[in-house]
């Protein structure tokens, strides 16, 4: 590799300037599914990390193997095992989350974040580049699932980590003394409140999901670099433009546009 | 001394501005809000204030949150909350109210860029999502004029719900209340008598055209007529209940939502009165008149598409084709 990236920022980049979900809109299928409970969301957001991590190894491992002309299904078949694996695993330990999640659990094999990693990460990196570019990219996955349905669980349910003992039944019966979520219903009732439908519901998921992009947007544009600007070179529009100016302060929309 | 003032054209400044638009719609709104504070007793009132309240303070918050420049003074958020308002049931709790302004005014209206923008109508937008969220509450019904005798509230069916084919019509209201607005309902839309008043007055106001109520209506009214087996009376009952007369007058109206032809405006409401029809015969829930309004909405930018006037001398398209072909 020409340029030295170091692996912290691999890992980091992840979580918000380029999350998955939130800045590349991939994964949105899952994520607005799964989302309308934080138990699901995380037992989605693991098992993706888990095959995300698996699958950039191994094809990272291959990628001098394969043949750049098949390497969609390449990468498909080695990306199905791992799911094959992960949803056995969780059917044998976490019956309750295979319930919850449905077909979602098989769907991990067509999933854009784990081929789009694939593709545009594992394939030209090295072995431990790409498992830690998955382990940031699963990261913010599960960040991103845990954020949404923390919002569409507390305000369209009035529950939090409801059916947590779903998942922790991993690490054996009564895990925190049976602790099963909060439940604010029985206040909001007292207060004469009660949860907004809505949210649980896809249209409500669309409204958190824009609005969370949205602030992400905001977040990555504060902390990274200011955006580059295109000189006049390199502006398809510099042929016909009528400003000429020549410090690049062109109306970079135009070219956008084009 | 004068100044003298060079500025670009326009030149003619007319009276038909934005605010002078919302003050009439405000106008026409009057003797329906008079027409629920008599029939549901001063809640109703205290509802329209709180969503007026609200929509205008939404308005001014998320306007100042985005740097743009403040446009309470429209008064376009004031009829948003009014027709929000006319509604809902006289029994919504008020903070209610206040989530479904927030939807109507801040998603609705603000995010896409405020007045003008708005991808629905804003208060229809903001029925369904409290009508989606808090099913129960939203078709809790009273009967009307029970609060005179001081009890706080007696429940009972609206007439649109206990309406179908072939059923009797003995235990509903007769037509003569029914025009009146005597009947359970959301607080504005009961009262036809004084929502035609409005409609007059716009009409004379030259606010609205009268192509969509008409049409909107009118849809409904023939669908009712078949659908009844030509009993007028089935036909008249389905159009004087439910919000069908506030949806068409006021809602289907709205001139950010609607198209600009007259073609598309026909297309336009006739597909409202479809759906309408459609909800309310077939399918599980009570009311479409909302439903089909959004519906609309939505496919307005195709209409436009479809109904694009052609400029005057210019020739089709595919006249010019065959020709060539021809040729």
């Amino acid at each position: 590799m020409a340029e030295k990236k170091s692996l912290g920022k691999e890992f980091t980049k992840g979580l918000i300037k380029e999350n998955p979900v939130l800045r590349l809109v991939l994964g949105t299928c899952p994520t607005l599914a799964v989302t309308t409970s934080v138990t699901n969301a995380i037992g989605m957001g693991i098992a993706a990390t888990i095959v995300l991590v698996c699958s950039n190894i191994v094809i990272s491992a291959l990628r001098k193997v394969i043949p750049s002309k098949v390497r969609i299904p390449a990468f498909i078949v080695v990306i199905a095992s791992f799911v094959t694996i992960v949803q056995m695993l969780v059917k044998a330990f976490v019956p309750a989350l295979d319930t919850a999640l449905g077909a979602f659990l098989p769907l991990i094999v067509v999933n854009c974040i784990i081929l789009g990693r694939a593709e545009a990460y594992a394939s030209k990196n090295s072995i431990i580049y790409s498992a830690v570019d998955g382990l940031g990219m699963g990261v913010g996955f599960t960040a991103a699932l845990c954020l949404m349905g923390t919002f569409r669980e507390v305000l369209g349910a009035g529950t939090f980590l409801a059916g947590i003992q779903d998942l922790l039944v991993l690490f054996g019966d009564n895990v925190l003394g049976g602790w099963n979520g909060f439940d604010f219903n029985g206040a909001l009732e007292f207060a004469g409140l009660q949860p907004i439908t809505l949210f649980i519901l896809p249209a409500g998921g669309f409204f958190v999901f824009g609005i969370l992009m949205a602030v992400a947007n905001k977040i990555a544009d504060g902390m990274g670099k200011p955006k580059a600007v295109l000189g006049c070179a390199s502006c398809p529009m510099a042929a016909h433009c009528t400003s000429k100016k020549e410090d690049s302060k062109c109306n970079k929309k135009e070219a956008d546009a084009v | 001394m004068k100044k003298l003032t060079v500025s670009a054209s326009p030149h003619v400044r007319s009276s038909f501005t934005v605010p002078h638009i919302m003050l009439d719609v405000i106008i026409a709104l009057i003797p329906a809000l008079i027409a629920s504070i008599v029939l549901f007793g001063f809640r109703s009132l205290l509802i329209t204030a709180v969503c007026v309240v609200s929509c205008i303070a939404f308005e001014y918050i998320s306007r100042k949150i985005m740097k743009r420049n403040t446009t309470i003074s429209d008064l376009s958020a004031i009829v948003t909350g009014m027709l929000l308002a006319f509604n809902l049931p006289v029994t919504i709790p008020l903070w209610m109210c206040v989530i479904g302004c927030f939807f109507a005014i801040v998603v609705v209206k603000q995010f896409f860029g405020g007045i003008g923008q708005n991808f629905v109508n804003p208060a229809i937008g903001g029925r369904i999502v409290m009508l989606v969220s808090f099913s129960s509450a939203m078709t809790n019904w009273t009967a009307p004029l029970e609060w005179k005798n001081g009890l706080d509230a007696v429940s009972a069916a609206t007439p649109l719900a206990s309406l179908g084919i072939g059923s009797d019509m003995t235990g509903l209201p007769s037509l003569l209340e029914m025009f009146l607005g005597v009947r359970g309902g959301c607080i504005g839309e009961t009262c036809a008598a004084a929502l035609l008043l409005g409609f007059v007055y716009l009409l004379i106001r030259k606010v609205i055209k009268p192509i969509i109520p008409l049409c909107f209506v009118g849809t409904v009214a023939v669908i009712m007529l078949i659908a009844g087996k030509g009993s007028f009376e089935f036909m008249l009952y389905e159009v004087l209940s439910g919000g069908l007369l506030l949806g068409a007058i006021f809602m289907a109206t709205d001139y950010a939502t609607s198209p600009i032809t007259s073609k598309g405006k026909v297309i336009f409401a006739i597909g409202c009165g479809i759906i309408t029809a459609v909800i309310r015969l077939f399918a599980n829930l009570p009311e479409g008149v909302s439903y089909a309004i959004i519906i609309m909405n939505i496919l307005v930018p195709h209409i436009e598409t479809i109904t694009k006037p052609r400029p005057f001398g210019a020739e089709k398209e595919k006249k010019s084709k065959k020709e060539e072909a021809a040729s």
